[in-house]
């Protein structure tokens, strides 16, 4: 099964229905998986904490929702992961397209990158970083599950290693 | 574009927040943003179907978003400041495309960041909200003339006909209240009035 598979698949079985994402080349089998099944609702927000806001405010309605994003949209949710997700014990689950690492060619995303496990981790915010395909399905289904028993947000990083990075990548680097 | 912004006069909060409360008959989930609007649903009394921010600032229409949509069947109203509303202004392109049926959202503009010294906002100046919404897509959007106007305008169900916002001209009087802090008894007070478990299983309940 395909990683996009993988993870639609554990949303599935563990009722996460909301799909608030911000557009990025490499979820993009992802959202368009979420968008044209009808298990799914899928919200494409304008900002990344935005996004934040509809998922918390989904669970707190009872629907379980996840939020698709990539590495620089990450650095944008500070404030609403600090004062928001983790002081309301709101079971966000995030999963984080990784750019910045093993061919990026942009330098912004290559210094926004280093942010990211750094806030996760002063934040409290248990990650894992999803390298093989193997593994998905056991990572996901068991953290999801977690995330909701514990009442705490959830990060999956999706590594270059698993998705194959930015397609676009190739074209310009050198 | 003319939206009768000159026309709305300038109202009190607290008094039309109290107004929408006692209106409030259907367990209708009510979202405050931070600071004043936040303080004035607590001074309009307690309702286990108030949620409250204390930080996050531009969060409220999203999160009343995200309610608005797991549980369509409840209305669902969104309190905003003017200058939380700038921060977050895409969320309104958002809401406009999602097109929740149950979602009020009601901007209390005074044209100053009150909390923080009362420095003007855009909204004092050269931006009407009420434009940027219809701009982005809300069917309905208007400006509150005056109090009976506004006891006009929410005489409805909560739960169709939307997306809707209201914006009122209010003064620079200090809120009535103050909310609570501890989040954690916010939300599950929040979840135990909307009916939901704390899994927010819809499957399992």
């Amino acid at each position: 099964m395909i990683w996009s598979d993988a993870i639609l698949a554990a949303f599935k079985e563990n009722a996460v229905r909301l799909i608030a994402y911000v557009p990025d080349n490499v979820l993009t089998p992802l959202i368009n998986g979420a968008a044209a099944d009808d298990a799914f609702v899928a919200v494409c927000a304008t900002r990344e904490d935005e996004a934040v806001g509809i998922v918390s405010g989904a669970y707190m309605g009872g629907l379980r929702s996840a939020l698709l994003m990539q590495t620089s949209g990450f650095a944008l949710t500070g404030n609403a992961l600090a004062s928001l997700v983790v002081p309301y014990q709101i079971p966000a689950i995030l999963v984080i397209s990784e750019r910045g690492i093993m061919g990026e060619f942009n330098i912004g995303q290559t210094l926004v990158a280093r942010t990211m496990r750094p806030t996760l981790d002063a934040l409290g915010i248990v990650h894992h970083t999803l390298t093989d395909e193997s593994k998905l399905r056991f990572i996901l289904d068991t953290s999801i599950k977690q995330a909701f028993t514990t009442q705490a947000p959830v990060a999956f990083i999706l590594s270059p290693l698993l998705t194959g990075g930015n397609p676009a990548a190739s074209a310009h680097l050198i | 574009m003319e939206t009768g912004r000159r026309l709305a006069s300038t109202l009190n909060r607290a008094a039309l927040t109290r107004r929408l409360v006692q209106r409030l008959t259907h367990e209708e989930a009510v979202v405050a943003g931070i600071g004043n609007a936040n303080f004035d649903l607590a001074a309009a009394g307690r309702r286990s179907q108030n949620f409250s921010m204390l930080g996050s600032m531009g969060l409220a229409c999203p999160i009343a978003l995200g309610v608005a949509l797991a549980q369509p069947a409840r209305g669902v109203i969104a309190l905003e400041g003017d200058g939380s509303i700038l921060m977050m202004l895409g969320s309104l392109a958002t809401i406009a495309n999602v097109k929740p049926r149950n979602l009020t959202i009601i901007i209390w503009d005074n044209g100053i960041y009150q909390i923080t010294g009362k420095q003007p906002t855009a909204t004092g100046g050269a931006t009407d909200i009420v434009a940027v919404a219809l701009g982005a897509g809300f069917p309905r959007a208007e400006w509150v003339r005056d109090e009976a106007h506004f006891a006009t305008l929410i005489e409805r169900r909560f739960d169709e006909g939307g997306p809707t916002l209201l914006a009122a001209k209010i003064d620079d009087k200090p809120a009535e209240g103050l909310q609570e802090r501890d989040p954690a008894l916010i939300r599950h007070r929040f979840m135990a009035g909307l009916g939901v478990g704390r899994g927010a299983a819809p499957d399992r309940r």
